[in-house]
């Protein structure tokens, strides 16, 4: 009985094969829609994820001030060394402090020049970062200890400055100091807030703060926390030691910020997948507006068809054969759009990922999800139009022309 | 079914037809007295507007009278459900339109198969019975034809094979040859009569014309809603 009911939608949608397809194409869409959305919010979710881990997983960063941007930290003491070490020394559960101070300088070389970041760094920078070399070598206890003039490049600054060239040894300008380049930093991509990371010049920290600051101030230190310690605890722990050391009396507020890689991580894929919820949701009203076409083609041919249903129905057909005839066959052409829906949906979704540079992410649970939502929507929109067939009377069925 | 038995297979008593209420009512059966027996070929004459085909519905169990009992091989209908009217059109009754009513673009084997899927038979067995019935009507050969491309003749003969293929106890003809030339009217009346003589089915046909009304057994005429005349056809005993 089922696979009757079932050829017979077939045949029916069969012989109306254009019709059935303008029908259907409300479904097609908002399926593809909503897949499409879906799979590209996700991957963009953990192009986010993926970024921030690259910046180094269980890591704080301790800055002077309370709000970040240029020019705020001016009214706070800036960070010291003294309190780096103190962090490294008095505080359990840590992994790593890295002390570090930059500036934006322009870097020449040749007749080419650039502005970027440039870092004074020691070599505890390199673990927390967890940022190994393609070239080169990092500096070492002599070259910290004395403040020399070498450097580490970022691979975009290679690329502006030396094009093909090889870096190595050669001397790079930074405001008066000719510094050697001796190591060059494997590429690390964009971070989440859309900085590129690997336009940056690394350098003894001492080299920095003589030679290029001329002071002592430590800008940020960025703290590792080692592998499975909750981050809040050690946070806690280090703001206290900040306060009592910067000396601020209690009911004061803090002058320096303690940020936690893991919250930001959480705010921004909390904010991408709001988003791809939002998204999602707009496309699954095309899914609905799908719905009201199936309807109304439905009802169309429920009255094409008043005379076929009044011949069933005389001879002998029940009227939920009817009714499942006209259901059956809504929920057969909305599952038709749901499948050509999914084909479209992998097909673009797939496509616009490498367009837009956002992994893509095959999600087999919204795939399955917009199936059933397809089927549904034939199963909710095909309803009323198939009770109607069913409720026809008979001998006014057979009159009609 | 063949032979006469103790109950009729029809028991019509005093039965009404209204439609519409109130000042607009209009009143299609006044009162209707009818026994058919087994294996009676009866034509149902008269006048339009007379209710013939009023009644003819109220026989197949397409409608239901407004007073009065019908019982069908002793069973009342007027107590029955929509569904267990429509189970018994599918079992017991047979019907043969004056329009045909073919499903169109669907082969004429497709057509007399039809009433055989809601029996829930299987493909292979409602095939041979199909076929079976198409060669009952004369139309072997013809299985694969759609009714645009049959006669007029020949789409009546799949509608009675689509009629008989479920072998009902009654078949039902309104105005079977309405629509039909005399030759092949007479070739439908044939067939008709030959399936009341073979097969012992017991026929009800609606007429307006004597020339078809003249195969029957018993010519009932209606008038006004009413059982004008009801005789044995002399002409054919």
């Amino acid at each position: 009985m089922w696979w009757n009911v079932f050829m017979l939608a077939l045949r029916s949608i069969r012989r109306n094969v254009l019709r059935s397809f303008l029908t259907v194409l409300g479904i097609i869409i908002g399926v593809m829609a909503v897949i499409t959305m879906v799979s590209l919010g996700q991957g963009a979710t953990l192009q986010v994820t993926q970024q921030i881990a690259s910046l180094g997983s269980n890591m704080l960063m301790i800055r002077s001030g309370q709000r970040g941007g240029p020019g705020q930290t001016a009214v706070a003491p800036p960070l010291t060394l003294a309190i780096a070490e103190a962090i490294g020394r008095d505080i359990p559960a840590i992994a790593a402090v890295a002390p570090s101070s930059s500036a934006a300088i322009k870097a020449v070389f040749a007749n080419a020049n650039w502005s970027t970041v440039v870092s004074g760094v020691d070599q505890r920078y390199f673990v927390v970062r967890n940022w190994p070399l393609s070239a080169g070598r990092v500096f070492n206890e002599g070259e910290l200890r004395a403040g020399k003039a070498v450097c580490l490049i970022g691979n975009t600054l290679r690329d502006k400055l030396f094009g093909a060239q090889d870096p190595l040894g050669s001397k790079l300008r930074l405001k008066k100091l000719s510094c050697e380049v001796i190591g060059l930093l494997q590429a690390k991509g964009q971070t989440a807030f859309g900085s590129d990371q690997d336009d940056l010049v690394l350098m003894p920290l001492r080299t920095f703060q003589r030679r290029i600051a001329g002071n002592r101030d430590i800008g940020l230190i960025q703290v590792s926390v080692q592998d499975g310690v909750a981050t809040d605890k050690v946070e806690q722990d280090i703001k206290r030691l900040l306060r009592e050391r910067r000396h601020i009396l209690p009911g004061e507020e803090d002058d320096f910020r303690v940020m936690d890689m893991k919250e930001i991580t959480s705010m921004l894929t909390g904010t991408t997948q709001v988003l791809t919820g939002l998204l999602g949701a707009v496309a699954a009203v095309s899914l609905l507006v799908g719905g009201i076409g199936i309807m109304n083609i439905m009802l169309v041919s429920v009255t094409e068809r008043t005379r076929e249903i009044g011949i069933r129905l005389a001879i002998g057909a029940f009227e939920r054969d009817v009714l499942m005839q006209f259901l059956v066959e809504a929920v057969v052409l909305s599952s038709l759009g749901g499948v050509l829906g999914i084909a479209l949906a992998l097909a673009a979704s797939a496509g616009l990922a490498s367009l837009l540079r956002v992994p893509f992410v095959f999600n087999i649970g919204i795939v399955i999800l917009a199936f059933l939502f397809s089927a549904a929507v034939g199963v909710i929109f095909g309803y009323f139009p198939a009770r109607k067939a069913a409720r026809l009377d008979p001998i006014e069925a057979l009159r009609h022309e | 079914m063949s032979g006469p038995s103790q109950t009729p297979v029809i028991e019509l008593h005093a039965v009404t037809k209204v439609y519409g209420k109130g000042g607009a009512a209009m009143q299609a059966l006044r009162g209707i007295d009818l026994r058919i027996e087994s294996g009676e070929f009866v034509a149902v004459m008269g006048p339009s507007g007379s209710g013939k085909s009023t009644c003819l519905n109220i026989l197949g169990c397409l409608d239901t009278p407004s007073s009065g009992t019908y019982r069908f091989q002793g069973v009342e209908v007027g107590a029955l459900t929509s569904e267990q009217r429509a189970r018994l059109r599918r079992y017991y009754l047979g019907f043969v339109f004056q329009g045909y009513n073919l499903l169109n673009r669907t082969s004429a084997l497709e057509n007399v198969e039809l009433p055989l899927i809601y029996r829930g038979l299987s493909i292979a067995k409602r095939q041979a019975l199909a076929q079976q019935a198409l060669q009952a009507v004369g139309l072997k050969g013809w299985e694969q034809h759609t009714p645009g491309e049959l006669s007029g003749g020949q789409q009546q003969r799949v509608a009675i094979a689509r009629a008989i293929v479920s072998e009902p106890a009654v078949l039902f003809a309104d105005e079977p040859t309405g629509n039909l030339d005399t030759s092949h009217s007479h070739e439908i009346m044939e067939l008709i009569s030959e399936l009341n003589r073979t097969r012992g089915l017991t026929i009800v046909m609606v007429t307006h014309e004597l020339e078809m009304a003249a195969y029957a057994h018993r010519v009932v005429n209606f008038l006004d809603g009413r059982v004008h005349t009801d005789q044995q056809n002399k002409v054919a005993v």
